[in-house]
């Protein structure tokens, strides 16, 4: 294969930045829709009916015990079963990271509703709040503040394990890379140039993330 | 020869002065009290005899032996002279009477029976024989702190520091505690302890140094220091101390 | 959409072969066994090495296990696994190059193998350094103040109480490295997944499938979990409350 030749980077930079478009847009919507399932999902689990709880606990526990690959590869499955016609790879990456999100934002935020003292939400109801107005008023931002370092953790992983939609060929930016290295024939470069941009991101937000834990250190 | 001498030894956290210019001895068969308010570089002080902190100017030796020169062998040094904690730091995965072996065999390298038989004496010598297959945290905090007390007699040591023994007891575990130190101080061991029991000070002490700010205001005998204080700090502190 | 189930299908013979889809299944289960087996024993002594001189004194050695940290949890495991098989050879010299790309025996699996033990060892040597750090400070100062040497007290006093401490983490960390291994599909070793989507194809009865492949990784994650469960009850002290599970 000769000597690297890193020349190819530049003409597959476009290709490589809609792949990362596709990274980050996953992301952020597999993020936002996975905290407020995962918010429902832990609300469900501590306050709800008893069915309901059980379900929701066993939500968790089974998406949290399967590999991420397996459930990617299963949602592509049955997702076209159950609507009845072909979704592309990259509705179904939405789809099954949001759902596979939900169960690890839901066991966050449900060690940050009861790091929430008893007290607050007992303050809550003697000012004749509803549980509905409680929880959204005093106990979800408490434990929302108290959890936001680790739920950015959390996303930093979620970013990561995007570049599993390789299973079934969604085209993020490791895809993108992939194919960038086959047009040109240079896929070490490309495998390189791709992890070298996931370390950049992934290390400067964990630097943000530790920055902020510290000033929280303070704040408590 | 003094069995502890600290010669204008000087130790700087960062740029905070913690020691500065602290000269003492302590003789051999002496029993020596450090107190001073909170911050005052006690433990600090008491840590650097052993070499667990290090300074950077002036001099220990102990025993002789030079403790702050490079190439001193501290394991060496450290296994005779005893050290017990103000939390005990007994080891929580071992009983009792490993506790009271590990470092006998590992350091000192006795036998196993040898080491058992030793440490069992010492159990008996702090009452506390029925508890050698405890583990730590099934004792109370005056029960532990005898048996971190043993733990360094195990050691043979030639002379004891205590950081604060009793500051971490309930008021009526101190005195179980206070008395293993008076029959040691009693059999002629050379203490330099860190206390604010100032009973201790007037039945056992043979001196008391008073620091604060990182300074030796007062290095007098105990009649002296009690008699009249000549500094105003120590007369502040010691009635302070006194009125509780 | 219509499905056609078809629930014998593990003992039918896949197509223009003599095996049956089970006998896949079974040899995807073993590799899959192996390779998490073999990166964890990797990933425990590398780990357990890295976090503990991360508790040093020694400046350099803490900022090099940093580094090694940050370098291995900062990228996407399925792009290491990319690195250690397409660009790892690249960088070795001609010779040996030439002979990992072309004779080395079991390369994929080695190579999954290597990588996912590295990528373990990090997130160990994290969890390693925080129950040393998680340690009261007097604990070290004890065992010194006995004469210890610093190894020793590492040894006989702060190790020990330590490994008890992050037992419930590894625990997770050990059932994680059999979900991680998974993705060790993507450079052809023929673990569960791999079998998975090749059985999928082959047989067109995904559901069955990815069915028999789940309750596959459910049984790992169950062992898993008790065996460590099992050690942490061995190891409990008497009378030291560890945080509640
Ligand atoms: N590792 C350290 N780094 C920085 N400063 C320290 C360190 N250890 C102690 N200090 C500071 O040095 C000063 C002396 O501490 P030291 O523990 O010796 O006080 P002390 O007299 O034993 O007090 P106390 O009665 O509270 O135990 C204190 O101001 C303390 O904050
Ligand atoms: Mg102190």
């Amino acid at each position: 294969m000769g000597p690297f030749d890193y020349t190819v980077l530049v003409p597959s930079l476009p290709f490589l930045w809609t792949g990362l478009q596709f990274s980050v847009h996953l992301t952020l919507i597999a993020m936002s829709g996975g905290i407020v399932l995962g918010t429902l999902l832990a609300l469900a689990r501590l306050s709800g009916p008893k069915p309901l709880s059980t379900a929701s606990a066993m939500y968790v526990d089974l998406m949290r015990s399967i590999p991420l690959v397996m459930v990617i590869l299963w949602f592509f499955l049955v997702i076209p079963l159950i609507i009845g016609k072909p979704v592309g790879a990259e509705y179904s990456a939405i789809i099954t990271f949001t759902a596979f999100e939900a169960a690890y934002y839901s066991e966050i935020m449900r060690a940050g509703i009861q790091s929430v003292s008893k007290g607050q939400a007992m303050a809550g109801y003697a000012l004749g709040m509803t549980y509905g107005q409680n929880m959204r008023l005093v106990v979800l931002p408490q434990a929302f503040r108290n959890m936001l370092p680790v739920l950015l953790t959390q996303t930093i992983i979620l970013f990561q394990d995007t570049s599993l939609v390789y299973a079934i060929g969604a085209k993020d930016l490791l895809k993108a890379a992939d194919i960038a290295g086959k047009n040109y024939n240079r896929p070490v470069e490309m495998y390189l140039f791709s992890a070298v941009i996931y370390f950049v991101i992934c290390f400067s937000l964990s630097a943000l993330v530790k920055r902020l834990q510290k000033r929280y250190a303070v704040l408590r | 020869m003094a069995m502890i001498e600290i010669r204008d030894v000087n130790k700087w956290f960062g740029r905070f002065h913690v020691l500065v210019d602290c000269t003492s001895a302590v003789d051999k068969g002496e029993v020596v009290v450090v107190c001073g308010p909170s911050g005052s570089g006690k433990s600090t002080l008491i840590k650097c005899v052993n070499g667990l902190e290090p300074f950077q100017k002036g001099e220990i030796h102990v025993n002789g032996i030079s403790v702050g020169t490079a190439g001193t062998d501290l394991p060496k040094l450290r296994s005779h002279v005893g050290m017990v904690f103000q939390h005990f730091e007994l080891f929580p995965h071992m009983t009792v009477i490993e506790n009271l072996t590990i470092a006998q065999e590992k350091v000192l390298g006795r036998g196993r029976d040898a080491a058992r038989d030793k440490g069992l004496s010492l159990l008996d010598r702090v009452g506390l024989t029925e508890f050698a297959d405890k583990h730590p945290g099934q004792l109370s905090g005056g029960q532990q702190q005898r048996v971190a007390i043993a733990r360094a007699l195990a050691m043979d040591p030639i002379c004891m520091l205590f950081d604060e023994p009793t500051s971490a007891l309930d008021p009526e575990m101190i005195g179980e505690v206070l008395a293993v130190m008076q029959d040691l101080a009693r059999d002629g061991m050379t203490m330099m302890v860190v206390t604010h029991e100032m009973g201790f000070a007037r039945n056992v002490a043979h001196r008391v140094i008073f620091m604060d700010q990182g300074r030796i205001l007062e290095d007098a005998t105990k009649e002296e220091f009690f008699g009249t204080p000549r500094s105003e700090r120590a007369q502040t502190f010691l009635s302070k101390i006194l009125s509780h | 959409m219509g499905y056609n189930w078809h629930w014998g299908i593990y003992f039918d013979k896949i197509k223009g072969g003599e095996e049956t889809y089970l006998s896949w299944l079974i040899t995807g289960f073993g590799w899959t066994v192996a390779i998490s087996l073999c990166s964890w024993i990797i990933a425990l002594v590398l780990g357990g090495l890295i976090g503990t001189v991360r508790t040093t004194p020694r400046r350099w050695a803490v900022r090099l296990g940093d580094a090694w940290v940050e370098l291995f949890r900062n990228i996407p495991l399925l792009v290491q696994f990319f690195l250690w098989f397409f660009v790892v050879p690249e960088l070795l010299p001609e010779k040996l190059s030439l002979w990992v790309k072309q004779e080395m025996p079991a390369k994929e699996f080695i190579t999954a193998t290597v990588c996912l033990g590295l990528f373990t060892s990090a997130r160990i040597a994290e969890q390693v350094r925080a129950g040393i750090l998680s340690l009261p400070r007097g604990q070290r100062l004890a065992g010194l103040a006995m004469g210890f040497t610093l190894p020793q007290t590492y040894r006989y006093v702060l190790l020990p109480m330590a490994c008890r401490i992050i037992l419930p983490p590894l625990t997770s960390e050990f059932m994680n490295v059999f979900k991680n291994s998974s993705v060790a599909f993507a450079i052809g070793v023929l673990e569960l997944t791999f079998q998975a989507r090749q059985m999928q194809e082959d047989s067109e009865q995904g559901i069955e499938t990815y069915l028999a492949v789940t309750v596959l990784y459910f049984i790992c994650a169950f062992v898993a979990n008790r065996m460590m469960v099992w050690i942490e009850n061995r190891t409990r002290v008497p009378g030291y409350i560890t945080a509640a599970k």
